[in-house]
């Protein structure tokens, strides 16, 4: 019988860890899949209103991004409290979003360029004074479609 | 001297640790939530010195949104709560009785039928954007909820269901060909006439 005496008594054995990388690396794959890159990190606050209607922003290559809102604390200091409008990286004026959208627009393939859509990141502390001038904008340069991105929820927590 | 096996086997003990840290940066840079809102389309920008098309003034219901965030709907205070309702009641009234799937009730002072029915939407200066939003959401659920009728008598589903289905990427192309007529049909009963006039400085 010394062939089930081998093994010492009460000695258990080691998991294996073989396996570890595959288990991580089948995880990293699906966050790269289903996951997007930052592509700006926000310098105002950005707390959207709530709607119910909503319709899903597909295809990412397809959009444009305007945030706006107060600067965030640390840039209070330069650019005030006012509701200013980020583009990409920095901070701009009304009259700069029709050359952004311009630029933009340029950046993408051709065949793209007639399907864009801008989506509107607009805090809900912000006046409706900027959004009409940006919206002026917009069509100045003939970017009709927007979408005001919103979080799901019911539309009359807003008025609170 | 000659080796007795191959090359000496690489530890692979420190893969976990690399494939963990790739992982963890991944993490960090990307966000995995996919943006949702409120579809609309701007009016095209027109020279100043056109005429405007002439509209009769019944088929057009304005709503206008001082900076209180008081609504102002064809010139009676309204409470945002009953904006969808009376906003759906204009849209299917169909005065001149050429729209046979409206159940309105005929009003001949309110809107001639869907397709010319169009909703004005004013806001000061000063509203704040939350109202905004608010108020554009009850109207375009005013046309959702007329939609979403017709959609459930002809096909016995929800129009935004259908809607959704065919606009998103991973929906098979049989399907969406086969949705593309339903929901243009849909569309083109109550069209979106959502005027986004000009704001008014005072």
């Amino acid at each position: 019988m010394a062939k089930f005496t081998k093994k010492k008594e009460g000695d258990l054995p080691a998991v294996s860890t073989a396996s570890l990388p595959d288990i991580v690396f089948m995880l990293l794959f699906f966050f790269m899949t289903v996951t997007t890159m930052k592509d700006s990190s926000l310098m105002v606050a950005n707390t959207l209103p709530n709607a119910s209607e909503i319709k899903k922003l597909e295809k990412k290559d397809r959009v444009i991004y305007i945030y706006v809102g107060t600067p965030t604390q640390e840039y209070q200091k330069v650019f005030g409290t006012e509701p200013k409008i980020q583009l990409n990286d920095k901070f701009a004026n009304v009259d700069e979003v029709g050359s952004f959208i311009l630029a933009e627009r340029a950046k993408k393939p051709q065949e793209l360029q007639n399907v864009l859509t801008t989506a509107l990141k607009v805090d809900k502390e912000a006046n409706m004074g900027l959004i009409t001038d940006i919206k002026q904008e917009l069509r100045k340069v003939n970017a009709l479609k927007v979408n005001y991105t919103t979080y799901e929820g019911n539309a009359f927590n807003n008025l609170q | 001297m000659p080796r007795r096996k191959g090359a000496p086997e690489v530890n692979a003990g420190s893969m976990a640790d690399i494939a963990f840290l790739l992982l963890i940066f991944f993490l960090v840079t990307t966000t995995i939530e996919t943006d949702a809102g409120l579809d609309r389309m701007l009016p095209p920008f027109e020279p100043p010195n056109e005429e405007p098309p002439i509209i009769k003034q019944k088929n057009i219901f304005t709503v206008s949104i001082n900076r209180n965030g008081q609504l102002l709907v064809e010139d009676q205070l309204m409470e945002i709560e009953d904006l969808r309702e009376a906003a759906a009641k204009f849209l299917e009234n169909g005065a001149d009785g050429t729209c046979d799937y409206c159940k309105g009730r005929k009003d001949p002072s309110s809107s001639d039928n869907p397709v010319k029915a169009i909703i004005s939407l004013k806001n000061d200066r000063e509203t704040k954007y939350s109202t905004y939003i608010t108020v554009q959401n009850e109207l375009v659920g005013a046309y959702n909820d007329l939609r979403n009728r017709e959609a459930q008598r002809l096909y016995g589903r929800d129009f935004t269901e259908m809607e959704a289905d065919y606009l998103n990427p991973e929906t098979p192309s049989s399907v969406r060909d086969d949705l593309k007529d339903k929901v243009k049909r849909v569309q083109d009963m109550f069209p979106q006439k959502l005027s986004e006039a000009e704001t008014s400085t005072n």
